[in-house]
């Protein structure tokens, strides 16, 4: 007799649903990450998911939790009025680069400010997914994008900007990480940190963001997995990985809880 | 009860805390910043939610979010920043979720200035950004009035799940009147059936506005429609004065609606027969009883503080039966009793003589 042990199943906190995300694209992944985080805190029944405007507009789709759909970059508010008035449930938003770094920039850096207790998941994929491969505020230097064909010129259009390291900056943030999502070793890393993320939230320590380095194969106009090496030899340098704030409660929160 | 002495924006605030208004989110901008100070005091006294938000662009958004829970909640705002707040009213509209907005109208176009104005009326009977569909709108003429309708907008709001504005201009804002506050309304202990609460022993509830699939996106139309036409029906509010036998019936709403009646008071006296007739639903227009109006009588006279823009609203009620004219000030400009009496007196002259 062979004794048959589940080792690998959908979260219940995600439908069992076909994805609109192209073949390739890291979204799915993250998807999995928070339902994975959302099922193990035994939290989904009072969870409210707030979607972007972007690839992932469709994300309460997926999730199979009460969810709600807020105009491009007004996440964090829409998150701000449903926490205020529903201070016991748990309240996410889920962005893009985008919505969160270009149009939604003044209500993210505000709801960090705040020390809204509410937690952000960023996908960080260096373009417009969604409107077909612009520029973004994260396009690296030299990057080609539909609207930066000869590449992103910072001379004219800028730099990328860094939306961990600008938040980490902000007091009321409890917590903010960047992560990738390239490897296996990373995906497991950036789950802890989701992990730790809403583990402030239900702690009631304020704000808290992680930041995902996710591929785009369609727009970048690379193979699955050359994407991922895109990510890991090209993103991750100009964006580096790890931790920018750990408040000490969140600290002792993650040590006591492991 | 007792009557006190109060400020236009503190008694719309007030009366909002006591139609149980669980939830404020706002921006400072003049002339309406005195009703964002007391939800500042009163709110967080209450338990309640207040957030002065970094823009009005987010506090409209703050307000969508909490409105998705199902309690009552409402922002406030000036001209300039209700133009700001249309993209956060049009996501409200589309995803039917019930929310209050005060506008203390402003001069405009742009940052104009800080008094006294009905600028806003096609920005607010319109649409409140992009979309087909119309909010309620709600003009009170005085701070009793103000008190009244702001309890009357949290009903209406619940009932069709709907924007609710309810408009003042600087003036009213601003000015002292005596009036009384109705009695603390208990919070509501339930939520509605559609309100996100949590998933915990039920399906899952989305709240959006979007839809991809083009015939599936005209049955919200279409259920918004049906909707609106029913409010059409059900909700025309005008109030009315002297409008028996008369010849003459000056249309006004708000402020210029109370200087109008002054008009038509000194008219009266002076053997002209005027009736005034001023809108309480700006939408929707009491165009039933206005146009019931255009068949007794030989004109109307439009007066605003504003180019005329509901000038157009009579004019489509009045049906092309009977002319009608306009006086308005802009700008800020408040019109004065005689300005408004010189073109009664003006208009009534002229009418035809009667053959009916």
């Amino acid at each position: 007799m062979v004794e048959e042990k589940v080792v690998y199943q959908r979260p219940d906190a995600l439908c069992d649903v076909p994805t609109h995300y192209c073949p390739g694209c890291t979204h799915g992944v993250a998807h999995r990450l928070v339902a994975e985080v959302i099922d193990e805190l035994g939290v989904r029944g009072r969870t409210i998911g707030v979607s972007p405007v972007g690839c992932a507009v469709f994300a309460y789709q997926y999730f199979d939790m009460d969810g709600a759909e807020a105009a491009h970059g007004r996440a964090p508010a829409m998150a701000t009025g449903i926490k205020r008035v529903m201070p016991d449930h748990v309240v996410f938003t889920y962005q893009g680069d985008g919505d969160l770094a270009a149009i939604g920039i003044a209500e993210i850096i505000h709801a960090a400010t705040r020390g809204e207790n509410i937690t952000t998941i960023f996908i960080n994929n260096a373009i417009y997914g969604m409107t077909g491969g612009q520029m973004a505020p994260t396009t690296l230097p030299g990057q080609r994008t539909t609207s930066s064909p000869s590449g992103r010129d910072v001379e004219l259009t800028g730099y990328p900007i860094r939306m961990a390291e600008l938040l980490a900056g902000m007091p009321g943030a409890a917590y903010v990480a960047r992560q990738s999502l390239h490897s296996v070793k990373e995906i497991n890393r950036a789950k802890r940190a989701i992990a730790t993320a809403f583990k402030a939230q239900l702690a009631g320590l304020g704000f808290s963001m992680v930041e995902l380095l996710s591929s785009c194969p369609t727009n970048w106009k690379l193979t699955p997995p050359e994407a991922l090496a895109w990510v890991e030899q090209v993103m991750v340098p100009y964006y580096p990985l790890g931790e920018y704030k750990v408040t000490d409660e969140v600290r002792a929160l993650t040590r006591k809880q492991g | 009860m007792t009557i006190e002495l109060l400020k236009g924006n503190v008694a719309l605030a007030e009366a909002a805390i006591r139609a149980g208004v669980e939830a404020y989110f706002g921006y400072p901008i003049t002339p309406q910043t005195e009703l964002l100070e007391h939800m500042a005091k009163r709110m967080p006294e209450l338990g309640r939610a207040f957030v002065q938000a970094e823009s009005e662009v987010a506090a409209i958004n703050m307000v969508y979010g909490a409105a998705c829970t199902g309690v009552r909640t409402m922002t406030s705002s000036s001209s300039p920043g209700i133009s700001l707040m249309q993209e956060g009213l049009s996501y409200i509209a589309g995803s039917e979720v019930p929310a209050v907005i005060v506008d203390i109208m402003r001069g405009g176009p742009g940052l104009g200035n800080i008094q006294p104005s009905q600028s806003d009326y096609f920005q607010v009977t319109r649409s409140a950004g992009h979309g087909d569909y119309h909010p309620i709108v709600l003009a009170p003429a005085s701070v009793q009035e103000a008190i009244d309708l702001m309890t009357e907008a949290f009903d209406l709001a619940d009932k069709y799940r709907h924007v609710v504005y309810v408009v003042a201009d600087g003036l009213l804002g601003q000015m002292m009147e005596p009036a009384e506050l109705p009695p603390m309304q208990p919070l509501r202990k339930e939520r509605a059936g559609w309100a996100l609460t949590g998933s915990e022993g039920r399906e899952k509830r989305i709240i959006t506005s979007l839809q991809l699939n083009a015939p599936d996106l005209e049955a919200v139309n279409l259920r918004l429609q049906f909707k609106l036409a029913e409010i059409r029906k059900r909700e025309q509010r005008s109030t009315e004065m002297l409008t028996e036998n008369v010849r003459l019936v000056v249309v006004g709403y708000g402020t210029a609606g109370r200087i109008a009646e002054t008009a038509v008071k000194r008219a009266r006296e002076d053997g002209m027969k005027v009736g005034l007739f001023r809108p309480i639903t700006l939408w929707p227009f009491p165009e039933r009883r206005l146009s019931a109006l255009a068949d007794q009588v030989d004109a109307f006279l439009v007066v605003e503080m504003n180019a005329g823009q509901m000038l157009d609203d009579v004019r489509l009620a009045a049906g092309g039966q009977v002319p009608v004219s306009f006086v308005g000030r802009m700008g800020g400009v408040v019109p004065v009793p005689e300005e408004i009496y010189d073109k009664i007196e003006e208009i009534y002259v002229k009418l035809p003589v009667r053959v009916r």
